[in-house]
């Protein structure tokens, strides 16, 4: 892969509605192969970030380089209802051995007993690896996750990301994860991207060793740097007895630091 | 998952069905009951003389009427003329329809040139273009098709162009992502998305194919079920006059049993024929 055709770079970009700034003056890098997680409150601009990252939206100004091979896992995970597993996995896909490359692609997810089943029969967890199959299939330089976790349980949500990350290991794609899971930020990225209204309001590389889970030294000292940065000081929150600076999240998986 | 609730919205017209009845059990005897009650009070009711044959004819006389005109072959020869006649022109008005909804719901152009003028169309009372029609086309088959083909227009274009517009906009930009070309967007997508209220609005097509066909059939008619109905006016024959109503119901009946054996069929993928179909 070459550097100049595999970055994303994104310089002095702007995205405007009208009279509302969604995104300004944005500059963003992410190198060949690198995971880097966006964080933010609802608003902050992510979303946008990441659908004109993803070619969904212009933007109104600056420059912007992104891989032409790039797919997207969406929120939801966007399956056509009509259409069996597998051919939703090749869908769009040219080469006459889609259907086989889709098949490999289901494996590598563990869906390969559903690959004839439709959509609307899949659990949300079932959903979300045809997605990642979906994308992953296409070999593409630059991957992004549109919050692709939110709305499926914790437990599967852990073997989610043992599956995203053996994915990014043996694929490698530039990832751009979207999130407000600071947890599942930490457990995934090489760097964190934190965006405030619509300016990067910090760059965080993560240095803590892989596999990471919430009980690694280091762990829950990041997470507290992290959630100042968003704006949640340990004495804001309501979960806190003053002893402990466990945010929401991780009291909802259950982890203390 | 909010794209598999988007899925659910068409099977609305299927909720609107009603409960599904139980296949075993004798929950059908219940809803039999009372119609039988009818049709007994209504046989006593004409043997005795309260209701007379003139006005309306016995149920056991209409089942006589109904033997006598399958044996002779009239009732036979009466009804595939109506079919045919209705085949026709639904085929005609469906497929119109179809064409004129792809037009208008696939290039936005057309919305402006051709929407509003079938808006306007669809006010008119169709029934009441007979005259009209009749001055158009004579007082052969035509007018009859034409006024069929019609009437079963309207329900397939509104509910194809309303299946289109309403086509997940996250699912045509999840299209977009994966490469689909505007071809491969419209087959894979936007025609697949807007079949459940497509085929709702073909069973309301075929209902309004037939009613207008009992209209259609009144002018001057010498064959089908209409030409049966009137004839039998001229010689006060009430029971065969009841033998044709009853063939319209059953037709009707049938072509609805028909679409909805389609939609079964080719909305198999939707949640709950899709879990089903596990």
């Amino acid at each position: 892969m070459s550097g100049a055709l595999t970055d994303v770079r994104a310089d002095r970009l702007t995205v405007a509605f009208g009279d509302n700034v969604v995104l300004r003056n944005l500059e963003l890098h992410i190198a060949p192969g690198e995971f880097v997680a966006l964080l933010g409150r609802s608003g902050s601009g992510k979303t946008t970030l990441l659908r004109v990252l993803a070619g969904l939206q212009t933007h109104s100004s600056g420059e912007l380089h992104v891989p032409a091979a790039r797919s997207v896992v969406f929120q939801e995970a966007r399956l056509l209802p009509w259409k069996r597993v597998i051919d939703n996995v090749a869908i769009g896909l040219r080469e006459p051995d889609a259907r086989e490359r889709a098949a490999a692609a289901l494996r590598e997810v563990g869906l390969e007993h559903r690959r004839d089943a439709w959509p609307a029969t899949l659990s949300g967890g079932e959903a979300q690896r045809a997605g990642l199959a979906r994308a992953i299939v296409r070999e593409p330089h630059f991957l992004l996750l549109d919050e692709p976790f939110a709305s499926i349980d914790a437990l599967t949500r852990l073997r989610m990301y043992d599956l995203v990350i053996g994915l990014w290991r043996r694929h490698g794609p530039s990832v751009l994860l979207v999130t407000h899971d600071v947890d599942e930020a930490l457990i995934l990225a090489d760097r964190i991207v934190i965006l405030d209204a619509g300016r990067i309001a910090a760059n965080l590389r993560v240095g803590l060793p892989r596999p990471r889970d919430a009980a690694i030294p280091g762990f829950a000292h990041v997470r507290r740097t992290i959630l100042t940065l968003l704006g949640v000081s340990p004495a804001d929150s309501p979960f806190t007895d003053g002893t402990d600076a466990r945010a929401p999240h991780a009291i909802s998986s259950g982890v203390s630091p | 998952m909010k794209a598999v609730l988007n899925i659910t919205a068409p099977s609305a017209a299927q909720h609107a069905r009603g409960p599904r009845i139980p296949a075993i059990g004798w929950g059908w005897a219940r809803n039999v009951v009372s119609p039988l009650a009818l049709v007994v009070l209504w046989q006593l009711g004409s043997a005795s003389g309260v209701i007379p044959a003139s006005k309306l004819a016995a149920p056991v006389a209409i089942v006589r009427a109904f033997w006598s005109l399958t044996l002779s072959g009239a009732l036979w020869n009466d009804l595939v003329v109506s079919v045919a006649r209705v085949a026709l022109g639904a085929s005609i008005g469906v497929a119109l329809g179809v064409v004129l909804a792809l037009a208008v719901g696939l290039w936005k152009s057309n919305d402006v040139i051709v929407d509003p003028v079938l808006q306007m169309l669809r006010t008119l009372p169709y029934l009441g273009m007979t005259p009209l029609l009749i001055l158009w086309f004579g007082i052969g088959e035509a007018p009859k098709i034409a006024l069929v083909a019609f009437a079963s227009m309207f329900p397939v274009y509104l509910t194809l162009l309303g299946g289109i517009r309403a086509v997940d906009p996250k699912l045509l930009e999840a299209a977009r992502i994966f490469g689909l070309t505007r071809w491969e967007t419209i087959r894979d997508v936007i025609l697949p998305g807007s079949l459940a209220p497509a085929l709702v609005g073909l069973r309301y097509a075929l209902g309004a194919a037939w009613l207008s066909l009992v209209v259609g059939e009144q002018i001057n008619a010498d064959r089908g079920i209409g030409y049966l109905i009137m004839d039998a006016r001229d010689f006060l024959r009430t029971d065969v006059i009841m033998v044709g109503l009853l063939l319209y119901a059953i037709l009707g009946l049938a072509t609805d049993a028909i679409v909805r054996a389609l939609e079964a069929r080719a909305l198999v993928w939707r949640p709950r024929a899709a879990a089903e179909a596990r």
